[in-house]
């Protein structure tokens, strides 16, 4: 996770495009910025960022299962739990599942665990577009460093 | 399609509860004669969600992205999609238009 740039997923340990699944893996960084604030002395990931990682997780799956034809954007959280606590260092399984593949939209259950144990879970829903200029290149590029691209060709 | 007479219908009843509790809207003030944007104010966003809850309790997909661009385009008036009644008759077709696949 380099948590800064919003970039949460490390990797892709497992896609059933198909089936509409995805497992991913994001380790904490043992020191950010963001633990200076949250909070001094005792860090923790912020349960927003937590969100973001879910919702990055099930974006990828949405791409996937889209193969790239549009763009998911996040429009809702809902449900969303946050069950204890994570700091630096941690490794994160994140697992996301297609709920409903809309018309233009698309809904997913996402939940995030930590030592075997949940962490957080929320349900998610995107606003799926076409790829806005110049956005299409760069997100299939960060999927390329992820593992996505080699996990949906194996799926295909 | 804006002929049948949907009043009271279970189409409309279940439709209307949904808009109700989805974006927070009098029941009472939801009609088959309503406008979903023009009278009851529901924005795009919320649409999707009142979609969502629509695909899940009917068990279809509402083509939302064909009626927008449709729309759009100028090619159907957009009360033929968001008048309630026939937004109910257009589900009542997409329902019969899959038992009809089974």
């Amino acid at each position: 996770m380099r948590l800064e740039y919003f970039e949460m997923i490390d990797a892709v340990r497992h896609l059933d495009r198909a089936g509409g699944r995805i497992e991913a893996l994001a380790r904490v960084p043992e020191a950010s910025p963001v633990f200076e604030g949250h909070f001094p002395g005792h860090p923790l990931v912020p349960g927003v960022l937590l969100t973001e990682t879910m919702a990055q997780a099930s974006g990828y799956l949405i791409l996937a299962h889209l193969d790239f034809a549009r763009m998911p954007f996040l429009t809702g959280v809902d449900k969303a739990r946050f069950r204890s606590f994570v700091g630096p260092g941690a490794e994160l399984v994140v697992s996301a599942s297609l709920e409903h593949d809309g018309s233009g939209y698309a809904v997913t259950r996402a939940a995030i665990r930590h030592a075997d144990k949940a962490l957080c879970d929320a349900e998610l829903r995107f606003r799926t577009m076409p790829f806005p200029d110049g956005l299409d290149t760069p997100m299939r590029a960060r999927a390329r460093a992820i593992g996505l691209l080699d996990a949906a060709g194996a799926a295909a | 399609m804006s002929d049948e007479p949907v009043t009271g219908s279970a189409t409309f009843d279940r439709v209307a509860d949904i808009i109700a509790e989805t974006a927070d809207i009098e029941r009472d003030k939801i009609t088959p004669e309503s406008h979903a944007i023009d009278d009851l104010g529901i924005d795009s966003l919320a649409f999707l969600d009142i979609a969502f809850a629509v695909d899940k309790a009917f068990g279809i997909k509402l083509p939302l992205e064909r009626w927008t661009q449709e729309v759009n385009e100028g090619k159907v008036p957009a009360e033929e999609y968001f008048v309630l009644k026939n937004l109910c008759a257009r589900i009542d077709a997409l329902v019969a238009e899959k038992a009809a696949k089974v």
